[in-house]
């Protein structure tokens, strides 16, 4: 299969992001991940026959915080509604969400295309929905087990408009939407543990033209890699079908990483009709415009803002912004480290050439540093005052990367300070003024190449400590003076 | 309005529900009957009606996110006709 | 006196000033219980041992002083109440051996006053009845004439008072089910307004008709209990948060200056000839105790019956989609697949009306056919809960038959849903609208059957139709005419 330029692939994604309420979004059970089986739920989890359900208020806050930070519309008055369908790990034989009137509409966020440009990706809804349990079937002859733990979980579904056109695009969309719910704080973003899902819509269109192919669905997709690798398979195998005379059949296929294929789904091949109506145990939804306001007021700074104030009030490059905002712990660190005294643009760069390149060899999280923003800023200041010389700041870096530990600590330990003292450095230069004529007398015919070999040779006599822009105007100085 | 044995059959199995022939025919006429009835409607013009899903026009309450366990697995368990090793058992799901 | 012959309110004297315990009380029930149960089948559950320990802690009650009204009161509730560790079946094979492991908050009210549960009353499968034929624990017949249906889907619980196995039982109301049963039996049902009792608990027919409601003897005993009943829940969201007055403070013998509306709409030709002379009767006694008459209309109650049969099968075919034998409930034998398990066991588990409302419920939401039926009826619904707002400007109350004749042979309508459905003619519109409406007793046909007639509410104005029923009783013999068994 090769790609084909004569195509356009036109991607959707649904993104189902568990929300970190501590309890479930219709019950007081707790939603702690890798609780014992069954362990975590109740009649009104598990749909015992007359329960009723009461709604989160903090998963409506967190709904709403989501709502503005994509630039949505929020409804005051929004419906939740039941999807009918059977299924063993939906207990109720419906799933309490939200229909004709989702709590969120018409919201966007902006990705950078492969060429640069800031693109708009449209958000068609998000709505609120409870998760179904899990089911377990590997081991287990002739039978699948039920675990309703997770039954309940409270969910955004996070529906995107066919708005992205390649995998590396929708990769790109789905790490600015983690990265958004996780400044929020209201989703882990974890999409191994299952807490950030993504199901991709596929078609493809002869470039120029207008209307949309038919679009296939893809799930089961557990990583942002596996959505790339799945819809690069997905737009290749449909361009192969089209080209060789066949049709799209509109399914659902199941993505397997480690065959790095699709195939359809069995289980769910009957016809949905999901029977959607208002939800008869659940009043409407009707949030004050003053809740909204305040959570407005409460909102932390997004990324997108941030990048830009980095940008334009800290001189940061368009890459180094985008890379220290990329997360909220990155940029913590990066503010932080500014905080204790580092010059942003030091800082913008040691982080993300010294401290990421050396995290990602080793394949860690910024959480996971040893190199704290506290020692990083201070080290960045040692360095900025002159006490430490950048050569000696970068093997400071590198124990405090191996081994932790504070700068000034390491400093003293290994006697890394610098001479800045201008009388001791004079002195130096006299010295070695004085043992090496022949140089001075050729650099003061024109050879002034033989200021290397002094400056090499005062370093030396100071053990690497002198501070090297001192020396050079004191040579400089000496030399034609 | 008559409905189909086809689309009986197809509710049915929407509706997880298996009919034999002898409950077939009559249900067929019965369901046909009730919805004879329910023709009425139609009579009404209702386009300007807002639809009332709720008996009473009040807003949803909202509860505070606090953990409150109710139960225990083993009472939740204790009524499924068939469990293994903390879970509830079923036929092998086909994905 | 026989103690089981008393009113809440009679034995509450007794059992304060000791003429009786909680225990000889509650053993006199259960002895009756045992004597006339197998002819009526009201009740499907009898709890000898909750009763008697809870008739002692009622005895304890009354010793130490924290006795209320409803302590040591034997009561039976249907059996759609979840009753912690006491068998729950809503009248259903699926559910025949289920126990929850929690309480509705009806019946955990009852225990916290002190009332002692006797027992769960028999009720059509899942309420969806109007006779009492469709339990899976066999029909309930009524004391009047056990030939004759009691009325449904509440059948258990009106026979068990009717013939004096409870002093008091709870029912629920979808479409009539307190109020037409009552009727039938000659007792007095209320249905509060809608989300005035909690639903938790209460397993659910339609979620957004539903409603639990006391039968009683009198309306001065209903007050007594709906003062228990009602009130805010925070496991309901669709519960009340309102203020409940005093229901058995407000109750009076005067009706002076109150208005009462007669809709035409509910005296139609085909109304039983009988029943129409009964009311005309009790308006004369309402007039006489200072009430006035008002003709009014309600021009959308004939869409009543279809837009229920819309509304309340779409509901509830979702509500009965939970019953999949895996968490609870019965489960087929052997099942090849999922697919087997599901169909099996739902197929054999529920029975022949149930799968019919499901049916149609699933239908009318189906694909393509929303719009023209559920939407329709919805909208509709909204027309008929305007007709009751606009006579409530002219009137307080209003005062319709509860149902179109008295109770009917066993076996008469089982097999014509169309006719069933016909006999909530009266009582359907009243759950649509949210309204209270209350049954009580107005006569007696030529075989000496019971004939009812319903007082309708605003929006929780209860306390409006005790104090009416309330008066209506104080000068009238009907509530206190008993069968003969």
């Amino acid at each position: 299969m090769t790609y084909d330029p004569n195509y356009e692939t036109v991607i959707g994604l649904e993104v189902h992001a568990q929300m970190v309420t501590r309890s479930k979004i219709f019950c007081g059970c707790s939603t702690t991940f890798g609780a014992e089986p069954n362990q975590q739920v109740c009649p009104v989890c598990a749909a015992f026959p007359g329960v009723l359900p009461v709604l989160n208020r903090e998963l409506v806050s967190m709904a709403i915080k989501t709502g503005l930070a994509i630039q949505g519309s929020i409804r005051t008055r929004s419906e939740f509604a039941r999807k009918n369908y059977f299924y063993p790990d939906l207990p109720a034989g419906y799933q309490i969400s939200q229909f004709e009137l989702p709590i969120i509409e018409h919201g966007q966020l902006h990705i950078v295309t492969d060429d640069g440009v800031r693109k708009r990706i449209g958000i068609t809804r998000v709505h609120m929905e409870v998760d179904a349990g899990k089911s377990v079937h590997e081991g287990i002859q002739g039978a699948s087990w039920i675990d309703l733990n997770r039954t309940g979980t409270p969910l955004l579904e996070i529906v995107s408009e066919p708005d992205l056109r390649s995998a590396r695009e929708a990769g790109e969309y789905l790490k600015k939407l983690r990265s958004i719910l996780r400044y929020l704080q209201v989703c882990d973003g974890n999409m191994e543990e299952g807490s950030f899902r993504c199901d991709a819509n596929v078609s493809v269109r002869k470039l120029g033209q207008t209307a949309f192919g038919t679009r296939t669905e893809l799930k089961n997709l557990n990583s942002i890699r596996n959505v790339m690798r799945a819809i690069e398979y997905e737009a290749e195998r449909q361009i192969d079908s089209l080209e060789s005379g066949g049709r799209i059949v509109q399914e659902t296929r199941l993505w397997d990483a480690n065959l790095n294929t699709s195939r359809p789904m069995r289980g769910k091949e009957e016809a949905h009709d999901y029977r959607y109506f208002p939800e008869p145990d659940l009043p409407p939804l009707v949030i004050a415009r003053e809740r909204i306001d305040t959570i407005a007021r409460q909102l932390p700074e997004l990324p997108d803002a941030k990048a830009e104030r980095y940008r334009n009030d800290l001189g940061l490059s368009e890459y180094d912004a985008g890379v220290l905002t990329s997360s909220r712990e990155m940029a913590m660190f990066f503010e932080e480290t500014v905080n204790r005294g580092a010059q942003p643009k030091a800082a913008a760069n040691w982080i993300s050439v010294e401290l990421l390149g050396r995290l990602n060899r080793g394949g860690m999280e910024i959480e996971q540093s040893k190199v704290t923003p506290e020692r990083l800023g201070r080290l960045l200041a040692l360095m900025q005052n002159n006490e430490i010389s950048g050569k000696m700041a970068k093997q400071i870096f590198d124990i405090m990367f191996e081994s932790g530990g504070d700068p000034d600590a390491i400093v003293q330990e290994h006697g890394f300070k610098q001479v800045s003292d201008t009388t001791a450095i004079a002195a130096i230069v006299e010295q070695v003024l004085a043992d090496n004529p022949l140089q001075v007398q050729q650099y003061r015919e024109g050879k002034t190449k033989v200021m290397g070999f002094l400056v090499g040779q005062i370093m030396k006599a100071t053990q690497g400590k002198a501070n090297p822009a001192s020396v050079n105007a004191i040579l400089q100085e000496k030399l034609t003076g | 309005m008559s409905i189909t044995a086809d689309t009986v059959k197809h509710v049915a199995n929407l509706a997880r529900l298996k009919l034999d022939d002898q409950e077939l025919a009559p249900l067929v006429q019965q369901l046909s009957n009730i919805l004879g009835l329910v023709e009425q409607l139609k009579e009404l013009d209702t386009d300007a009606v807002t639809p009332m899903s709720h008996a009473l026009d009040m807003p949803i309450p909202e509860r505070p996110d606090l953990v409150v366990p109710t139960s225990t697995r083993e009472a939740m368990l204790a009524n499924a006709p068939d469990t293994e090793q903390g879970y509830f058992r079923v036929p092998k799901i086909i994905e | 006196m026989d103690p089981t012959q008393l009113s809440l309110v009679q034995a509450h004297a007794w059992l304060s000033s000791r003429q009786i315990s909680a225990r000889e009380l509650t053993a006199a029930f259960l002895e009756r219980i045992d004597r006339l149960n197998p002819r009526i089948n009201a009740y499907i559950t009898v709890d000898r041992e909750g009763a008697m320990a809870a008739a002692q802690q009622a005895d304890d009650r009354f010793r130490n002083g924290t006795a209320t009204p409803l302590t040591g009161i034997p009561i039976g509730v249907k059996d759609l109440f979840c009753t912690e560790n006491l068998t729950t079946t809503c009248g259903s094979k699926m559910l025949a051996r289920f126990r929850p492991p929690y309480e509705s908050t009806v019946t955990r009210r009852l225990k916290e006053a002190g009332a002692v549960i006797l027992g769960k009353t028999n009720m059509d499968e899942f309420a969806m009845g109007s006779s009492n034929e469709t339990s899976f624990f066999g029909p309930v017949r009524n004391p009047w004439d056990t030939e004759r249906i009691p009325g449904g889907s509440s059948g258990g619980s009106a026979a068990a008072l009717a013939a004096r196995m409870a002093m008091a039982t709870i029912g629920s109301d979808t479409g009539g089910s307190i109020r037409q049963p009552a009727a039938l039996t000659g007792l007095t049902g209320l249905k509060p307004t809608y989300g005035r009792i909690s639903r938790f608990g209460m397993i659910a027919f339609a979620s957004s008709l539903d409603q639990a409601g006391p039968m009683t003897w009198t309306a001065e005993d209903a007050a007594i209990i709906l003062q228990v009943l009602a009130g805010h829940d925070p496991k309901d969201s669709t519960s009340i948060q309102a203020e409940v007055p005093d229901y058995v403070n407000t109750l009076v013998n005067r009706l002076d200056g109150l208005r009462i509306g007669i809709p035409e709409e509910y005296f139609p030709d085909s109304l039983d000839g009988e029943t129409r002379h009964a009311i005309d009767e009790a308006q004369q006694v309402l007039r006489d105790l200072g009430a006035s008459m008002v003709s009014v209309s309600l021009p959308h109650t004939r869409y009543a019956i279809p837009t229920y049969y819309i509304i309340a099968p779409a509901e509830a075919s979702s509500n009965l989609a939970r019953y999949d034998g895996i968490r609870f409930g019965y489960r087929c034998e052997n099942p090849e697949d999922l697919k087997d398990l599901y169909t099996r066991t739902r197929s054999e588990g529920f029975g022949a009306e149930v799968k019919r409302r499901i049916m149609l419920g699933t239908y009318v939401l189906s694909s393509g056919y929303y719009d023209a039926y559920y939407r329709k009826a919805q909208k509709v619904r909204r027309l008929i809960a305007r007709d009751f707002q606009d006579v409530y400007t002219d009137v307080d109350l209003l005062l319709t038959p509860t149902t179109p004749g008295t109770a009917f042979p066993l076996g008469e309508k089982k097999d014509d849903p169309v006719a069933m459905y016909l006999s909530d003619i009266f009582t359907i519109n009243v759950n649509l609208a949210g309204l209270p409406g209350l049954s009580l007793p107005c006569g007696q046909d030529h075989q000496g059957l019971p004939i009812g007639m319903q007082l309708i509410a605003p929006v929780l104005k209860e306390e409006r139709l005790l104090a009416a029923a309330h008066a209506y009783q104080s000068a009238t013999p009907w509530h206190q005419r008993k069968p003969e068994l």
